[in-house]
């Protein structure tokens, strides 16, 4: 059942000419930047050289790009979250799976699912252009699979953040507005001083995006998405009722 | 012996804010019968069905489907249910089989009897050639049609409709109420409108809703034995009618 959901989200999302033109955007400024900071690297590569512990090129060029996509992801995922319950309610569409024999549970991780989908695609695409740098140099895998695993983490996390918003709201529009302020906040959080600043999901992230793998990070970006995913079931089931 | 009973509602009470929108509602559906739910704009009919649907949970009352209580078996209820709401829910980027197989999935339909309820349902509604079409370029009558075509796939026990024939043209009026009377032989329909005729023309029994509250209930024949009841809706349909002119 999710799956059947998950899917016709995917389908519904990839219908729509503003996803792939925001993919195609994305990736577009993505393969910009990566040029770009190889550039630089190229010319200080002989400076580099001399060096005794100089910086790789996985860390100068990749960790970058997955800063910079984390940002981005931060400004785009509301605009996907937005379409995945309030645009339903707008469009009448939502009746269909409020009647329907699935549970609440079932609707939100189908949508869930769903949208992690297609980010799952943005990011493979970008580590996939990370990875580009194994045809010239000695890569550190590592530190590629661990930005994998933060970006999908960060993901994952803002994803849920945008699909409690779509839920609480009518207007697709004010749905996408409240969840990027609020993820806004929470990145700003990470200026912030202690306990604050731990939980700021751009400060985890930061952890993982240097090579630094803690089980406290991942455990953080966890139950920040059970956070919120249960916080949408429990509104969707107090609007059904039951199950 | 009397058909059993396939929906029964129990003092449904539902809220907006502090308005009670339906008050104490109470009614039962046997099996191969049309209930024609009536009532003026704001008389409560789509609230009340959006609670039978399982959309909305009651502020107090209890409704039950083929004997599973919405509130306490609502996977086991709602599968026996088909609904059409006001406005249908359709994805109009997506094409006629599409959503039709879709919303069969949602209903855990079994894969083996997807092709064969989706030939049938279309064929009931009269979509046989339409099944490549996107729904978003279909003319209001055939959005209806499937509207209808997505509520009754799986074979639902109880068909509940909301105002299915509002803003269609007269042929398309006629097709519909042939359709709901054919429902009526193998599933029990809950049919809402304002239309007193349309009542008369394809529904076995009526409930009449004033302000949330449930004014009638009885057979046609009952109904029309209750000439102030009847006559009073008319002239308050008339009234409407003149309104919206």
């Amino acid at each position: 059942m999710i799956r059947t959901l998950a899917r016709k989200d995917l389908h519904t999302l990839f219908a729509a000419p503003s996803t792939w033109m925001m993919l195609a955007l994305l990736q577009f400024i993505l393969g910009w930047f990566f040029l770009a900071r190889l550039d630089d690297y190229l010319q200080v590569q002989t400076q580099l050289a001399q060096m005794d512990d100089a910086p790789g090129a996985t860390i100068s060029i990749a960790a970058p790009l997955a800063n910079l996509l984390a940002l981005l992801l931060l400004m785009l995922t509301p605009l996907f979250s937005m379409r995945l319950i309030a645009e339903e309610r707008r469009n009448q569409t939502w009746l269909l799976l409020a009647t329907s024999p699935l549970s609440s549970v079932q609707i939100v991780l189908g949508k869930f699912t769903g949208l992690l989908i297609l980010l799952s695609i943005v990011i493979i695409a970008s580590v996939a252009m990370m990875s580009l740098l194994a045809l010239g140099t000695q890569a550190d895998l590592g530190l590629i699979l661990c930005n994998l695993l933060g970006l999908w983490l960060l993901a994952a996390a803002y994803a849920a953040l945008g699909l409690y918003f779509s839920a609480i709201n009518r207007q697709p529009v004010v749905a996408a507005f409240t969840a990027l302020a609020v993820s806004v906040a929470l990145w700003l959080l990470d200026m912030a001083s202690g306990m604050l600043r731990a939980l700021s999901p751009n400060m985890h992230f930061q952890n993982l995006n240097s090579g630094l793998l803690s089980s406290a990070d991942i455990v953080y970006f966890v139950l920040f998405c059970i956070f919120f995913v249960m916080l949408t079931i429990h509104h969707i089931r107090r609007e059904r009722g039951g199950h | 012996m009397s058909a059993p009973t396939t929906l029964s509602a129990k003092n449904l009470v539902r809220f907006h804010g502090k308005r009670r929108v339906v008050d104490d509602v109470s009614f039962t559906l046997q099996r191969g019968e049309v209930l024609g739910l009536l009532g003026h704009n704001g008389a409560g009919k789509s609230t009340t069905l959006m609670m039978l649907s399982g959309a909305l949970q009651p502020s107090s009352g209890s409704v039950e489907v083929c004997d599973f209580d919405l509130a306490q078996r609502a996977d086991l209820g709602k599968a026996c249910l088909g609904f059409l709401p006001e406005h249908p829910p359709l994805y109009r980027d997506m094409r006629v089989d599409d959503q039709l197989l879709f919303a069969a999935r949602l209903h855990k339909v079994g894969k083996a009897q997807l092709d064969e309820y989706l030939e049938l349902t279309k064929r009931r509604c009269g979509l046989l050639d339409w099944g490549k079409r996107l729904i978003g370029e279909l003319s209001k009558g055939y959005q209806q049609r499937v509207g209808i075509a997505q509520a009754i796939i799986h074979q639902p026990a109880v068909v509940i409709l909301d105002e299915p024939t509002v803003g269609l043209d007269p042929a398309q009026i006629r097709d519909i109420r042939e359709l709901i009377s054919e429902l009526g032989d193998s599933s029990s329909v809950i049919l809402s409108t304002h239309l007193l005729h349309e009542v008369e023309q394809v529904c076995d029994r009526a409930v009449i809703l004033r302000e949330g509250r449930n004014i009638f209930s009885g057979s046609l024949d009952e109904l029309r034995a209750h000439s102030d009841i009847e006559s009073s809706f008319l002239r308050l349909n008339a009234a409407t009618e003149s309104e919206q002119a």
